[in-house]
């Protein structure tokens, strides 16, 4: 009953914000685009490539390199999503309203979370189908073991990016404190961890290192990730229940403002 | 009907509230007066369950509001007029707040009518004047067509038509027997809303009363009494008269003097015992702000001190006189009941008020370095100090020049004009 109203008045603020249509598009453009655009570099260096790349050649990752650019739009999404409310001061209105606070703070997710899940699928499908036009002859198809797999992973990959976010958000409500830290965070340090010999152990347990994993068809030669695909978007999902968890505790304890 | 009992909130080492408890009846506009930070707005957080008190508890029809059944229904609120997403449309936001409280979209464009928003109902509203959000947030308290209504501050940025109307919509609402709290901290606006106050300064309560009672509860009533001008020795006499008879006598500017503390006939008689003739003897009745800003005065958080302009002042050349101050501006701390006539000058507060602070230099005597034994008509003919000051202390206020005899602190602020 109240969810159903919270879910209802949720719909009308998000589409009723510039916000939400440019941080999105922001994400289908930059992951489909950029994602084209590796793809046909990729192609064109194919043949200079050593016999050991060509044999860890993963066209289907290839076209998802985007994401790791798009990734950060969905992130604003998510951050403004939540912080809106604090920033604006709506959230008093909002909690005066519906008291119950878990209910308003699911309710609200699963809106965003919505509609991030199918404009994530979409952008998934949509940037491997032009990564793999831009491949050429080294295209992998749709049919492929593995392949479908991972475009719908890579769909889930950038909705629970979103979902983090959210979470993080609601704990921290700034919004400019949020980006601040997720920001550099999936951007660079995620990155750096998960790239120096020393962190790279910690740093593939990391929610985008781990989440990633999901839409790798071809696994690197010397993979000894201990986790598989769906291992991989289990260990993201459980960073994602932390944040939520914590984001809800905070709203619970805390004054309203 | 609102119930807060010992209610007390803490922020770390700061208390906001403490041990607050009262009633807010149907019925009537209750006004909730208080100086800026004096713990109004956490009060009504508190009320309506965003704020956790540190403890005691409040109750709306004897519920916790968070668990009020279908609260949204039985309360509205007005909490911060700017609370809205500048990119949203006036329409969308009360919208959203509607289907948060399972209101049909129909009453949204009805309250949008009532609060006079229709024109601009699909602008968004980061356009809106400092009005323009007022009305749009009254508009969100009146949506569910509430029992209970909070205000805090609703009268904010409105012109003086807007004013108008907030003030008979709280009236009107209340005469439908709604329970309706107005926040404020004007109190010459209550005065003219309110059936009853509540007044509250550092987070604790002053004056639960209705608002007849808390005017004659603390107003001062006074007498204005004028002997002949032409004849100065009768004033005198007089003054000593009525001193002696236990009245407490303060001259004002234009030669009248202002009598606490006797009734009327009795300071005719004394004037009749003395031989003194008078041309006047008139009631009169100290205003509600004076009688509010006379309550909260211990418990104003934000004072204004004098701006000593210590690292600006050059040194004057010898003889210069600084700028004279502008009459009526620049006297912190000091609170000015009506004029005896247009023109008139305040006069020094009735007694057991605290001494007005010393204005600074915009406005006031007590310009350190004047010249003892020289009694000063104008304090600016002093040169100016050489040394910067320091900070002049709010309270107590510091001794009046050693020439001025004590008396001579009631006329004061002539001497800045």
């Amino acid at each position: 009953m109240t969810a159903a109203q919270v879910v209802r008045s949720e719909w009308t603020k998000i589409r009723s914000v510039a916000s939400t249509v440019w941080t999105l598009s922001l994400a289908v453009v930059v992951t489909i685009a950029l994602g084209m655009l590796i793809a046909a570099l990729s192609r064109s260096e194919f043949d200079s490539m050593s016999s050991r790349d060509r044999l860890a050649f993963d066209p289907t990752f290839i076209s998802f390199a985007g994401m790791s650019l798009g990734q950060l739009a969905m992130i604003v999404f998510g951050v403004l999503v939540v912080s809106n409310e604090y920033s604006t001061g709506m959230i008093r209105a909002s909690l005066a309203a519906v008291p119950q606070r878990g209910t308003f703070l699911f309710s609200k997710l699963a809106v965003a979370t919505a509609l991030a899940l199918v404009v994530s699928l979409a952008t998934s499908f949509a940037a491997f189908f032009l990564g793999q036009a831009m491949l050429g002859e080294h295209r992998a198809s749709i049919g492929d073991d593995g392949v479908l797999r991972a475009v719908i992973g890579g769909g889930l990959y950038m909705t629970l990016i979103a979902l983090f976010s959210m979470g993080v958000a609601a704990m921290l409500r700034s919004p400019m404190l949020s980006l601040g830290i997720l920001m550099p965070f999936f951007f660079l340090i995620s990155n750096i961890l998960g790239n120096v010999d020393a962190t790279k152990k910690i740093g593939r347990f990391l929610p985008d290192q781990a989440g990633s994993k999901i839409m790798q068809v071809v696994p690197p030669l010397d993979d000894d990730t201990p986790y598989g695909p769906w291992g991989g978007l289990g260990i993201m999902a459980l960073w994602v229940v932390a944040a939520l968890i914590g984001g809800h505790v905070l709203l619970k304890r805390r004054d309203a403002q | 009907m609102i119930e807060a009992v010992g209610l007390t909130k803490r922020y770390g080492d700061k208390t906001a509230v403490y041990n607050l408890s009262f009633q807010v009846r149907p019925g009537a506009v209750t006004g909730f007066l208080g100086p800026n930070g004096s713990g109004k707005s956490t009060t009504m957080r508190m009320i309506l369950g965003l704020d956790n008190p540190t403890a005691g508890h409040v109750t709306i029809g004897g519920y916790p509001y968070r668990r009020l059944p279908n609260a949204p229904r039985q309360v509205g609120a007005l909490l911060d007029a700017k609370a809205v997403h500048g990119g949203r449309s006036a329409r969308n936001h009360l919208l959203s707040l509607a289907q948060l409280s399972g209101i049909p979209a129909r009453r949204v464009d009805e309250v949008l009518g009532v609060v006079g928003l229709h024109d601009v109902a699909r602008r968004r509203s980061k356009g809106f004047s400092l009005g323009m959000g007022q009305r749009l947030g009254i508009a969100a308290a009146l949506l569910g067509d509430p029992q209970v209504l909070l205000f805090d501050e609703p009268v904010n940025g409105l012109d003086p038509e807007g004013i108008l109307w907030v003030r008979n919509l709280m009236k009107a609402l209340a005469a439908e027997g709604r329970t309706v709290f107005v926040s404020s901290h004007l109190m010459s606006e209550m005065a003219l809303t309110a059936d009853h106050l509540i007044v509250i300064g550092r987070g604790q309560l002053l004056a639960d009363m209705s608002i007849t009672d808390f005017i004659s509860a603390n107003s001062a009533d006074f007498a204005r009494v004028r002997t002949p001008d032409t004849e100065p020795q009768q004033r005198e006499k007089l003054s000593s008269a009525l001193t002696e008879a236990g009245g407490h006598v303060l001259p004002e500017q234009d030669g009248a003097l202002r009598v606490t503390g006797l009734p009327l006939p009795r300071i005719s008689d004394i004037a009749h015992d003395a031989d003194v003739r008078l041309w006047e003897l008139s009631p009169h009745q100290a205003s509600l702000e004076e009688a509010y800003m006379r309550m909260t005065q211990g418990a104003v958080d934000y004072r204004s001190t004098d701006d000593q302009k210590a690292g600006l002042q050059q040194p004057l050349p010898p003889g210069a006189q600084p700028p004279m101050p502008v009459p009526g501006q620049g006297q912190p701390g000091w609170y000015a009941p009506p004029p005896p006539q247009p023109g008139g000058q305040p006069f020094a507060p009735p007694q057991g008020a605290p001494v007005p602070p010393p204005a600074g230099p915009y406005g006031a005597p007590g310009v350190p370095g004047a010249a003892p034994g020289v009694p000063a008509p104008n304090p600016y003919a002093q040169p100016a100090p050489q040394a910067p000051q320091g900070p002049a202390p709010v309270a107590p206020p510091p001794a009046a020049p050693p020439s001025a005899p004590s008396s001579a602190d009631l006329t004061k602020p002539e001497d800045a004009r």
